[in-house]
C-alpha cells in the first residue's frame, strides 16, 4: 500500500488533460486526502503536449514528485516525453488507439478508451474512462467522482451525469478485467478531514476581496490573469469594480488614482507588466498614494517563458524604479500565505502609504493544492491614518494650503484626505513638495522630505518574515523562496533518513531585507545554500547587498530552465555539500 | 455657495506671461463655480508639461501625476468616489503623444470624467520640440528642416474613437470656453474639450493671431447640429481640425458608470470593507 502516489495524465493541449487532472484531484481532494498537481503547458491554445502532475499523499506535501507511479497517456507523444519519468514497476495505461509503445521499465495497460467512450456516447468521455482505470489501479471506487461528475454535469442533464459515470464504471471494470487492481498501488485509506483545494491565485483574489479592495485595474498576462478573472465575478457582490485596461501603465495609474481617491485598490501582473509600471511606482512612493502589486512571476527576460517557472523579478522589485522610494516587498510561499500576505500588504500600504509588492511565481500562482481552511478574522482592515473632520481646520476649505498632507513627523507618516471631504483640499505632486503638497525645491525641503519618506520603514517590521524550521547546528540549512518550499521540506526528510542534520529557513519578506532574521536562523548552520528559480543568484546577492552575516559562505543552487525544483535536485546537491 | 475666487489659491503659475493656459485655468474655475461646485467635490488631475501645472493652481483636490497617465489616473479617482467631480487635464504632447492610447481607451471606456487639453502644438516644458500635433513642415527644436511627420488632429481623432461628447475652445475665447467646459463636466460621460492655447515662447507660428483667422467658430452657424456625428465628422475634416465650440454630443451612450454590474450608488469611498461573513463563506465553498 502506499502513502503517497504520483500520478500523471498527458495528452494534446485541447483534449481535456486539464479537467481529467481536476477531476481525479478534486475527488481525492474531498477524500480527505493531500493532494498537489503541477501543469505543464505551452503557450499554444490548441496543440502540444501538456500534462498534469498530481501527487496524493496521506501527509502534507508541496511539491511535486520526483517520479510517476501511473501515467495516463492519450497520445505516443506523451508516452515518448514522460516515460523515463515513470519509474520502474510504475504503470502506463495508454489508449487503444494509436498503438501505443512503452519504455520496458514500465508496465503497459492497453485500454480502448475512446472506443469505450464512443459505446457511452462520445469520444470526449475517453477522460472518464480513463478516471475509472486509475480508480481501479488505485483500489479506490468509482463513488468518489460521482458528486464532481454532477457538479460538472448536472446543468447539462441527469443523463449526462449517468452516461459520464458509466463511462468511468467500464473503465474501472476493463481495467479490472486486465488484472490492474493491485494491491501495491493501492492508497491508504485516510479518515478525511475535507479541506480546501485551491492554487495560489485563487488564494490572492480571495484574499483581495476579504481584505476589502474593491477597484483592480488589471491587464491580462499568464499567470496572472486567473485573479482579475476571478474577482470580476466576486466585486458585483461589493460593490466594487474590475477594470481590464488598456496597458499596465494604465493599470498601475488607474490604481493610484482609485487609492487616492479612497479606495483599496490593487492590480496584479507578472513580470514584463511590472516593468511597465516602474514609473508609476516610483510616482505611488512619492506621492504617497498605498498601492498593492501583486506579481506573479514567470520565466523571463522579456517574453521568456510565459508558462514556465522561475523567481527571477526580485531585484526588479526591490530596484526597478528611478530615485528612492519607501517600498515593501511580501513573499508568500503557499496559498494560505497567498491569502494572509494579501491582508497584510493592503494593511501596510496604508500603514506607511507606500507601495507593497506581494511576489509569487508560476508554480505558486497555478499549482492547485490541498489548502487549509481560511478564516475570515485571519485578515483585518487597518486603514492607516485617515483625516477626520476634527483634523481639518475649518477655513481649509476656502483657503487652500492648509491641510498639511505631507506634514512632517516623527514617523514619517501623515494623515490622507480624500476627495469630497470638506477641509481636506490639497494637492498631490509627484514633484518634491513642501508639507501641503505644494512643488518646492529647496534643498533644506527636499531633504526633509526625502527623510520623512524613507523614515516610513524605519518601523516597519513583517511578523514571521523568515520562518526556520529543522535542527539545531544542522550539517546544512537551505533557505528558499516562494514556491520552493514544498520541495525544499521534502529534501529535508530524505537527509534526515541519511542521518543528517538539517534545516529550513524560508523567506516570506525581502523588503525590508529580514537581515536579522536572517542571522539568527543561519546560527550554527555548518553549510548554507540558498534555492532559488533564476540564474543569477538574486537572493543570495542581497544577503550581501543588505550585509547578512557571513553571507560569503553561502552557496546557490539554482535552477532556471522553467522547470520547478525536485525534492531530489535539493538532497542531490546538498549531499554533495557535505 | 463657492465663487470663482474660492476656487483661486495663492500659488503663482509660473507660465510665461501671455501664455494661453491662464484663461484655460481661469475659465475652469469660472465654470465650476457657475456649476455651483465646491472647491472639495472637484478634483483635478493632470499630467506633466507647463499646461500640467493647472491642478496646483486651482484650489480643489489636485493630482499632478507622471507624464501622459493623467486618463487613467482620473478615471481610478472617479471610480473610487463616483460623486467626485473629475477633470483630467495637460498638454497635447502628454494627451497625444505619450498618453494617446489612454485617450482612445478612455473614449471607448466612458468613464464620466471631463478632458481639457492645453493644445499649443509645442511641447513647453521641454523647451520647443514638435509635438504631435504640429503640422507638417512645422520648424521646431526636433524638426530643423521642417516636420516630416503628419500633424494629428484630436477632434477627428476623438470622433473616430466614437465620443460621446466633443467640443473644441480657443483661449481667446473665455465666454465659450466656459460654456463648453460647464456642458462637458455635466456630460454623463467622457468628454473632451481641446483648448488652442498658444505657447508664446517657442510656438511662433501658431499664435494668437494665427488661431484668429483661422479658428471657425461652429456658434456663428445657425444650422449646425451637434448630435449629428456624420455631419460633425465632414466639419473637423473640412475645417482641418480647426472648428471650435460643441462639436458632437451623442445623448444615447451610456456611461461606464451606469454599466459596472452590481455597482452601488454609495461611492466605493464611504463602503464598509469588512466582507459579510456569508458571503466569506460561500466563496470558501467554491474550494471545497
Ligand atoms: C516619461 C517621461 N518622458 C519625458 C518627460 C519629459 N517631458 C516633460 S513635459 C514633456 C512634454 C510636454 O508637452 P505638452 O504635453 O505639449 O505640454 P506643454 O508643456 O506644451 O504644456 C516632456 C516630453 C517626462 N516628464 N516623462
Ligand atoms: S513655455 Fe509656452 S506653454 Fe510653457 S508656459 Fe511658456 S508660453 Fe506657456
Amino acid at each position: 500500500m502506499l502513502d503517497q502516489l504520483s500520478w500523471k495524465v498527458g495528452g494534446q493541449q485541447g483534449e481535456g488533460v486539464e479537467s481529467t487532472g481536476e477531476t481525479f484531484a478534486v475527488a481525492l481532494n474531498r477524500k480527505g486526502y493531500y493532494v498537489y498537481s503541477f501543469r505543464h503547458f505551452s503557450s499554444r491554445i490548441k496543440g502540444g503536449h501538456s500534462n498534469d502532475k498530481v501527487r496524493v499523499s496521506v501527509d502534507q506535501h508541496r511539491a511535486i514528485a520526483d517520479y510517476t507511479d501511473v501515467l495516463l497517456a492519450f497520445d505516443q507523444e506523451t508516452i515518448d516525453l514522460n516515460g523515463d519519468d515513470v519509474r520502474e514497476g510504475g504503470i502506463i495505461i495508454a489508449d487503444e488507439k494509436f498503438k501505443p509503445v512503452a519504455p520496458e521499465h514500465a508496465r503497459l495497460f492497453v485500454v480502448p478508451l475512446t472506443k469505450i467512450a464512443e459505446d457511452c456516447g462520445s469520444a470526449i468521455m475517453k477522460n472518464m474512462v480513463s478516471l475509472g482505470a486509475s480508480a481501479c489501479v488505485l483500489g479506490l471506487g468509482t463513488d468518489i467522482f460521482r458528486p464532481v461528475v454532477e457538479e460538472r454535469f448536472l446543468r447539462k442533464g441527469q443523463k449526462v451525469v449517468d452516461q459520464n459515470m458509466e463511462a468511468i464504471q467500464r473503465g474501472f471494470d476493463y481495467m479490472a478485467e486486465l488484472g490492474g487492481a493491485d494491491p501495491e498501488f493501492a492508497l491508504k485509506p485516510i479518515d478525511g478531514t475535507p479541506r480546501l483545494f485551491m492554487t495560489g491565485n485563487d488564494a490572492l483574489g480571495l484574499g483581495a476581496l476579504a481584505a476589502g479592495a474593491r477597484v483592480m485595474p488589471a491587464y491580462p498576462i499568464t499567470p496572472a490573469s486567473d485573479v482579475m478573472e476571478y474577482l470580476i465575478k466576486k466585486f458585483p457582490e461589493v460593490g466594487g469594480v474590475v477594470v481590464q485596461t488598456e496597458d499596465e501603465i494604465a493599470a498601475m495609474t488607474m490604481t493610484i488614482g482609485a487609492a487616492y481617491g479612497g479606495a483599496r485598490a490593487f492590480t496584479c501582473t507578472s513580470g514584463p507588466g511590472l516593468a511597465l509600471m516602474m514609473e508609476a511606482i516610483g510616482l505611488s512612493g512619492m506621492t504617497e498614494t498605498p498601492v498593492v502589486i501583486i506579481d506573479t512571476q514567470r520565466g523571463g527576460p522579456s517574453t521568456g517563458l510565459p508558462t514556465k517557472q522561475e523567481q527571477s523579478d526580485f531585484l526588479a522589485a526591490l530596484f526597478g524604479t528611478h530615485g528612492e522610494i519607501p517600498k515593501i516587498v511580501l513573499t508568500p510561499s503557499t496559498p494560505e500565505e497567498c491569502y494572509t500576505s494579501v491582508g497584510e500588504a493592503f494593511n501596510l500600504a496604508e500603514k506607511y502609504q507606500c507601495p507593497v509588492i506581494v511576489m509569487t511565481d508560476l508554480q505558486l500562482s497555478l499549482s492547485k493544492q490541498t489548502t487549509d481552511v481560511l478564516k475570515l478574522e485571519d485578515i483585518t482592515i487597518d486603514r492607516g491614518l485617515i483625516a477626520t473632520e476634527s483634523d481639518f481646520n475649518d477655513e481649509g476649505e476656502r483657503q487652500s494650503g492648509e491641510f498639511k498632507r505631507y506634514e512632517i513627523t516623527e514617523s514619517g507618516v501623515s494623515k490622507r484626505a480624500f476627495p469630497g471631504a470638506k477641509g481636506g483640499v490639497h494637492h498631490v505632486t509627484g514633484v518634491e513638495h513642501m508639507e501641503n503638497g505644494r512643488p518646492f525645491e529647496n534643498p533644506a525641503n527636499r531633504q526633509k522630505m526625502m527623510d520623512k519618506r524613507l523614515r516610513k520603514l524605519e518601523g516597519v517590521e513583517i511578523e514571521n518574515s523568515v520562518v526556520r524550521t529543522g535542527d539545531e547546528n544542522p550539517d546544512v540549512l537551505v533557505i528558499g523562496i516562494g514556491a520552493n518550499t514544498g520541495a525544499i521540506s521534502e529534501s529535508m526528510s530524505l537527509m534526515r533518513k541519511d542521518g543528517m542534520k538539517v534545516a529550513h529557513a524560508q523567506l516570506h519578506a525581502l523588503l525590508p531585507f529580514p537581515v536579522q532574521q536572517l542571522n539568527e536562523a543561519m546560527k550554527g548552520a555548518k553549510k548554507v545554500v540558498v534555492v532559488e528559480n533564476n540564474g543569477t543568484a538574486q537572493v543570495k546577492r542581497l544577503m550581501a547587498f543588505f550585509d547578512v552575516k557571513h553571507h560569503e559562505d553561502v552557496s546557490s543552487l539554482l535552477k532556471y530552465d522553467g522547470t520547478a525544483f525536485l525534492p531530489v535536485d535539493i538532497y542531490n546537491y546538498c549531499k554533495g555539500l557535505v | 455657495m463657492a465663487t470663482v475666487k474660492d476656487f483661486r489659491n495663492d500659488v503663482r503659475p509660473n507660465w510665461c506671461p501671455g501664455c494661453g493656459d491662464f484663461s484655460v485655468q481661469a475659465s475652469i474655475q469660472r465654470a465650476l463655480a457657475n456649476l455651483g461646485k465646491e472647491p472639495h467635490e472637484v478634483a483635478v488631475i493632470s499630467g506633466i508639461g507647463c499646461s500640467g501645472r493647472i491642478s496646483g493652481y486651482i484650489n480643489s483636490y489636485g493630482f499632478h501625476g507622471v507624464h501622459g497617465r493623467s486618463l487613467p489616473t482620473a478615471q481610478g479617482v472617479k471610480l473610487a468616489n463616483r460623486d467626485a467631480t473629475v477633470i483630467a487635464s495637460g498638454g497635447d504632447g502628454d494627451g497625444f503623444g505619450i498618453g494617446l492610447n489612454h485617450f482612445m481607451h478612455a473614449v471607448r471606456r466612458n468613464v464620466n470624467i471631463t478632458y481639457i487639453v492645453m493644445d499649443n502644438q509645442i511641447y513647453g516644458l521641454t523647451k520647443g520640440q514638435h509635438s504631435p500635433t504640429s503640422a507638417h513642415g512645422f520648424t521646431a527644436k526636433t524638426t530643423p528642416k521642417g516636420n516630416i511627420e503628419n500633424a494629428l488632429i484630436p477632434t477627428q481623432v476623438a470622433l473616430g474613437a466614437g465620443i460621446g461628447f466633443l467640443a473644441q475652445g480657443f483661449s481667446s475665447d473665455v465666454k465659450q470656453l466656459v460654456s463648453l467646459i460647464e456642458q462637458g463636466i455635466e456630460y454623463d460621460g467622457f468628454s473632451l474639450i481641446n483648448v488652442f492655447s498658444p505657447c508664446v515662447t517657442y510656438n511662433k507660428v501658431n499664435t494668437y493671431d494665427w488661431y484668429r483667422e483661422n479658428v471657425v467658430n461652429l456658434e456663428q452657424r445657425g444650422d449646425y447640429d451637434p448630435t449629428d456625428r456624420a455631419l460633425a465628422m465632414r466639419t473637423v475634416i473640412e475645417t482641418n481640425g480647426l472648428a471650435t465650440g460643441l462639436i458632437y454630443r451623442d445623448e444615447t451612450r451610456v456611461s461606464y458608470q451606469e454599466q459596472i454590474p452590481g455597482y452601488t450608488k454609495e461611492p466605493i469611498v464611504h463602503h464598509n470593507l469588512q466582507l459579510d461573513s456569508e458571503l466569506f463563506d460561500k466563496a470558501v465553498k467554491q474550494f471545497a
